[in-house]
């Protein structure tokens, strides 16, 4: 856990040529957010020791070191980067930040825009699931978790996908697993809804 | 009688069955109405977020527009629905462009958001709408001794909505005192439950259920209580496995706190849903009431 960047990398906190800097995009990513710019944080690291998954040492950096990397303009490590994906969205860095910065909005930002530029790191599930999540609701409206369950069953190796199965049993036993996914009634017009919002091209 | 226009969640349609069952049975109890938002769609969950925040704000929209034109304020028993149509519509409010925008969209389905209707989580109906002192009111099987962890967990409370307490909240330990059980201290009551990661990070996970399983259990709690879907799932459903992967041996229930106060008003465990769950439920309900009768609080 947090390893030293690579020493290959260089930051870059000036804009190239023409365009914005990584500091100035991740800036815009968060333009909407009614927290304070990630310019304003201290590095205080409260972020970091309130967030469990980063306390458990499962992320590569935690999230002050995302930031400070962001600031610095280490774009390649950022983007390498498992902090965010592994961000269960607890906003506890959020209600904590001294500074008033809402991190775990940072971290969705960081997600859509290593989903929009896809780069992010290899095997992560998260990417994949919130992309087939999507796309079971924009097909039926309400989501449905057998389908959701095979990102992870396909990415594992057998004893897990056994262990996976065994649970998913006996909850179907206890009626708990819907059999068949649930549709909402003016589908039509939902998913007409939508095409304003993202073009979807042919539907289906 | 009080309507309010309930917004179930896809969880609790098979998932989180008996959250569903028991937040209506007590709800008819305390004589309030939850009228189910006809034709509603999903709250977007987190995984939307990830995606594009504005298809996000849009499902949420939807459903708050469907809301408005019954005239009904929202309710959502699931922490994640109430935090996204919350903010939702606070974000809606706040940037009239965005909402114009959205509003195109939502003609689609003849609608409109105006931001009229409010959400609130249906434990905050319970606890503030009714208030304790009317659930006291109609208690006819008071839950006396049983030892109760209140599991906030996040979304109930994070992000802050206004300007309530998100550090030292006591409203779910209020609320199992006023059913006569033992509200139990235990330092991770707001500490995650690992959410989606359940999924996506299984290891993570399964360390942060651990923790939290560890940390009721050592204060003696005899059933964890919950006001979240995917907590009690985690909570519950991935006990084997983290008695697996880290040797130990949790049997702890986990119930939705409307099964608990379903129980303390004398409704048949059964109408509550009770006996869907992978940890038994009643026998250690059953046992802990024997053991300690009436005792007073820690």
């Amino acid at each position: 856990m947090n390893a030293a960047p690579a020493e290959t990398t260089t930051a870059r906190t000036a804009p190239p040529d023409n365009g914005l800097s990584f500091v100035q995009e991740i800036g815009n990513l968060l333009h909407a957010s009614a927290g304070n710019p990630i310019s304003t944080c201290m590095q205080c690291g409260t972020c970091s020791a309130t967030c469990p998954v980063a306390s458990g040492g499962f992320m590569d950096h935690s999230p002050r070191r995302i930031i400070a990397l962001i600031r610095a303009g280490f774009k390649d490590q950022v983007l390498a980067a498992n902090t965010y994906w592994y961000c269960a969205s607890c906003y506890q860095c959020t209600v904590r930040c001294p500074r008033g910065i809402d991190i775990a909005e940072l971290m969705y930002a960081l997600k859509r825009y290593t989903i929009w530029k896809t780069k992010y790191q290899k095997g992560l599930i998260g990417p994949v699931f919130s992309e087939t999540f999507v796309k079971t609701i924009l097909r039926s409206g309400r989501s449905y978790e057998p389908v959701l369950a095979t990102a992870y069953i396909f990415t594992y190796g057998l004893p897990d996908m056994l262990q996976e199965a065994y649970t998913a049993t006996t909850l179907m036993l206890k009626g708990r697993i819907p059999l068949l996914p649930t549709k909402i009634k003016r589908l039509d017009n939902f998913k007409r809804m939508i095409r304003h919002i993202i073009p979807l091209g042919d539907s289906e | 009688m009080k309507t309010y226009a309930y917004f179930p969640g896809c969880s609790l349609e098979k998932m989180a069955h008996s959250y569903h069952l028991s937040a209506m049975e007590t709800a008819r109890a305390l004589g309030v109405e939850l009228q189910e938002l006809d034709d509603w769609n999903c709250c977007g969950a987190t995984a939307y977020f990830h995606v594009d925040e504005l298809l996000a704000y849009t499902l949420s929209a939807r459903n708050l527009a469907m809301a408005e034109k019954e005239k009904l304020n929202l309710v959502a028993p699931c922490s994640g629905c109430y935090k996204n149509m919350f903010f939702a519509r606070a974000h809606l409010k706040q940037d009239p462009d965005l909402a114009e925008h959205i509003n195109v969209a939502l003609a689609e389905d003849n609608l409109q958001f105006s931001g009229n209707a409010t959400v609130q989580h249906l434990m905050e109906v319970f606890v503030h709408d009714v208030g304790l002192e009317a659930v006291k009111a109609r208690i006819t099987r008071p839950l006396n001794g049983l030892r109760v962890a209140p599991y906030y967990g996040c979304q109930i409370l994070r992000p802050r909505k206004d300007h309530e307490d998100v550090e030292q909240p006591r409203f779910f330990e209020n609320l199992v005192g006023a059913l006569g059980a033992v509200p139990v201290e235990y330092p991770l009551k707001l500490r995650c439950c690992g959410g989606a990661l359940i999924i996506t990070n299984r290891e993570a996970a399964l360390s942060l259920v651990r923790n939290l399983l560890d940390s009721a259990v050592k204060a003696r709690a005899t059933v964890i209580a919950t006001a979240c879907p995917l907590c009690q799932v985690n909570l519950e459903c991935y006990q084997k496995q983290v008695n697996k992967e880290f040797g130990t041996e949790y049997h702890v229930p986990v119930m939705y706190f409307t099964q608990l106060m379903g129980l303390a008003l004398g409704i048949p465990p059964s109408r509550l849903g009770i006996g869907s769950e992978l940890v038994a439920v009643m026998p250690a309900i059953m046992s802990a009431q024997q053991k300690e009768p009436a005792v007073a609080g820690p």
